[in-house]
């Protein structure tokens, strides 16, 4: 019992990363009808926004301490953060041990530009063109943009803590009536569960509670009828195209002290979060949440050692597996609906 | 003659002629000077340059023909890779079973995953497919490193249990590949003057393959199997309304382009016998797709072109580095030299990658059709209006 509780838990952050990706590129395909390759680097470029920020807080001057020596004899060179000199060193200290979810409020403009630039400036001109162009332009743009990362940040993962605050476990064994310590959970991936939650909570309040949402909907549902009412959906289809980014954003934002991050990570989470989307049905806000979590969950089961033992490198492969299951009873994914996105 | 009309039976002959003349056409600078490094003539860019050609004339025949776009073509090569090393190891050092077992193996296993992504069309093929590849990437990383070699790779060993030739050769070496006493590596040499021609024996062991490959894909394409591809991609419904079920077609011709793929993969490891997990990765399928587009998707010569640049660019950029660009810039001013080193220090070297995306998206955004449509705008600026009407018409057909 405590083993699959635990297994559950451990599930679901990578099923909210799964779930918070699957969710932009649903509503990306499902508005703009475009297949965007380069969503996983967005969650990438959102990670690196944290890595940016933990680096930009950290910046330092030097001072030369002459009263303290260091081994060799020399005066000591102490480093001290700018933001410690600016706000003294309790606020400034509290900065830097909080840069990661402080990024999460730089990466929301960040993302929300690069998402509008990119589909003004590239995808706007692909929407006449087939699927295979369109899969193929964002599948380069994938390459660049990671490539940039690559040149700038190196090859090797970055390691980005959490707030010190969050970075112990809590014990679910106690609060549920088992032994103590028999599920331990970090703090971090509880908040990041928690995180998640609450962005897709706000994505779905978005379209089903106001009338930017309706109008976004309708037009998922009719574009051309839409059109002939007079508005311009094009003009908020670009906006969602950038809420679908930000999602990515902070998904990555939020996910550094869990995986450091690296270039390829977005890839890696991509082509994962496509059987995502295939599982749960194409066009399916829902199901891609849903088939989110129940993939993330599935797989850490895979992973328990009683399973590998048993079905060696099940965990490797469990979801596609899944997915080649799934496709072949149920075409159109869990929840996916008959023309949506039949071609 | 061959069975091809007179126009294909040209573009046969002008790549026959370019596969054995290679070794010329690829050196033309004298070797003393400042542009040998420019030279692509010499065994292993060979090589590479007609091994990716196989592989784009085969990718050609599933996306240029039916439209399918697969993203996992990479997992056939690495397939055809391993199953040539095991060969290899297993049965006779002599190549032409290493081949013959690559391509089963590969069309047998494009078989189990064409018959489950071909359920699908359109982007949910294209993230089957690439579902697939990835899941072979990480299994032959992980749990199928008995068979693979995981991260170091499979490769010959001492002690393997050949059933035709010997485990060691008489020096006490892993022997090498040959192709009945001729060895892979076996080179001739020829010096005119300031200039040095290879002649090897793997390359024109693979010219010949790419050779047969290519006139295989040329009659397919002119086939009534061809023609029925092509119905595929045009509209998949009309056909099924004239009685036709199109999911065998797609499924044959996923088949063929997967053992073109293992073709390829089983030539690499003939040419040295090493195979890595890193072929399987997404990467190597989007460069497949990318050679076979810079070319012209759909043509015949489009993906030999496409491969033979990319894979030239690939090996000429990586070589290059800073010194190289302050070498070529020395007769600047210095702060200009600099000012240009700095800004392509990014795009070379390791940066190779950085390159190849942006190529891939200024092909896919300014030239769909690849250098084979660049070509005929080209002739177009040249022959005005009387080809104006057969350019229009021409278009959809490709």
């Amino acid at each position: 019992m405590e083993a699959i509780i635990l297994q559950i838990l451990n599930g679901l952050d990578k099923g909210s990363a799964y779930a918070l990706i699957a969710l932009g590129l649903t509503l990306i395909f499902g508005t703009l009808g475009v297949v965007n390759f380069a969503h996983g680097a967005l969650f990438m470029m959102g990670a690196f926004v944290a890595v940016t920020m933990s680096r930009v807080l950290s910046l330092s001057f030097e001072t030369i301490d002459d009263s303290r020596r260091d081994f060799l004899g020399n005066p000591m060179v102490i480093d001290t953060p700018y933001v410690e000199a600016w706000f003294g060193p309790e606020v400034g200290g509290a900065l830097i041990d909080w840069a990661v979810p402080l990024a999460v409020i730089a990466a929301i403009p960040i993302m929300a530009l690069i998402g509008v630039v990119m589909e003004r400036g590239l995808i706007k001109h692909f929407y006449k063109r087939p699927h295979a162009d369109q899969i193929l332009v964002t599948f380069g743009l994938a390459i660049v943009l990671q490539e940039i990362i690559k040149a700038f940040y190196g090859a090797n993962p970055i390691p980005t803590p959490a707030p010190s605050s969050f970075t112990g476990s809590f014990d679910f064994g106690q609060l549920l009536g088992f032994d103590p310590w028999a599920i331990m959970y970090p703090y971090w991936r509880l908040v990041y569960f928690g995180f998640s939650a609450v962005i897709i909570a706000a994505v779905f309040a978005f379209l089903q509670f106001t009338t930017f949402g309706m109008v976004v909907r309708a037009g998922m549902a009719d574009r051309e009828t839409v059109g002939m009412l007079g508005i311009d959906i094009d003009r908020r289809f670009v906006i969602m195209f950038a809420i679908a980014a930000v999602v990515a954003g902070v998904a990555g934002v939020m996910y550094t002290p869990i995986l450091s991050p690296n270039y390829h990570m977005g890839m890696d989470f991509l082509v994962l979060s496509f059987v995502v989307v295939v599982v749960g049905g194409m066009g399916s806000l829902a199901g891609a949440v849903a088939a989110g979590f129940l993939l993330g969950i599935l797989q850490s089961f895979a992973s328990m050692s009683q399973i590998i033992e048993f079905l060696p490198g099940i965990n490797q492969v469990i979801i596609y597996l899944v997915a080649v299951a799934v496709l072949l009873t149920r075409p159109r994914g869990l929840l996916g609906r008959k023309g949506v996105m039949e071609d | 003659m061959l069975g091809l009309n007179k126009a294909d039976l040209r573009l046969f002959l002008i790549v026959v002629g370019m596969v054995i003349l290679a070794p010329f056409i690829l050196n033309p600078f004298p070797s003393s000077s400042g542009l040998a490094q420019f030279n692509a003539g010499y065994p292993d860019l060979m090589q590479k340059l007609v091994i990716f050609g196989i592989f784009a004339v085969g990718y050609n025949i599933l996306f240029g023909l039916t439209g399918y776009l697969s993203f996992g073509h990479a997992a056939f090569l690495g397939v055809g890779s391993y199953a040539g090393v095991w060969t290899m190891k297993l049965v006779s050092m002599n190549v032409i079973p290493a081949l013959i077992i690559s391509v089963i193996a590969a069309g047998l296993f494009s078989l189990l995953i064409g018959y489950v992504s071909l359920r699908r069309t359109g982007i949910y093929f294209s993230i089957l497919t690439l579902a697939f590849a990835q899941m072979c990437y990480s299994l032959a990383y992980s749990v199928l490193t008995p068979i693979t070699g995981g991260e170091t790779g499979l490769t010959l060993s001492l002690d393997d249990p050949r059933i035709l030739g010997a485990a060691q050769s008489a020096t006490g070496n892993t022997p090498v590949p040959n192709i009945f006493g001729f060895n892979m590596g076996q080179s001739a040499n020829l010096v005119l003057g300031n200039w040095s021609f290879t002649f090897n024996v793997g390359y024109y062991l693979s010219g010949i393959v790419m050779l047969v490959a290519f006139y295989l894909a040329v009659r397919l394409f002119r086939s009534p199997f061809g023609l029925m591809l092509r119905a595929i991609k045009s509209n998949q419904t009309r056909m099924s309304y004239t009685g036709l079920n199109p999911r065998p077609y797609a499924l044959a011709a996923f088949v063929i382009s997967g053992m073109y793929a293992g073709l390829a993969g089983g030539l690499m490891v003939a040419m040295d016998p090493l195979a890595g997990a890193e072929r399987m990765l997404w990467t190597a399928s989007g460069e497949i797709v990318l050679m076979t587009i810079l070319g012209g998707a759909g043509t015949l010569i489009g993906p030999i072109l496409g491969a033979g640049v990319i894979a030239y660019l690939e090996s000429i950029v990586s070589t290059i580095n800073d010194n190289v660009l302050h070498g070529w810039f020395s007769g600047l001013p210095g702060w200009l030299d600099n000012t240009l080193v700095t800004i392509m220090h990014p795009f070379i070297g390791s940066g190779w990658h950085l390159t190849l995306g942006l190529v891939f998206m200024g092909v896919v955004i300014f030239l769909p059709g690849g250098i084979v449509q660049g070509g005929k705008l080209i002739a177009g600026l040249f022959k005005r209006k009387s080809t104006d009407a057969s350019e229009t018409t021409a278009k959809p057909s490709e």
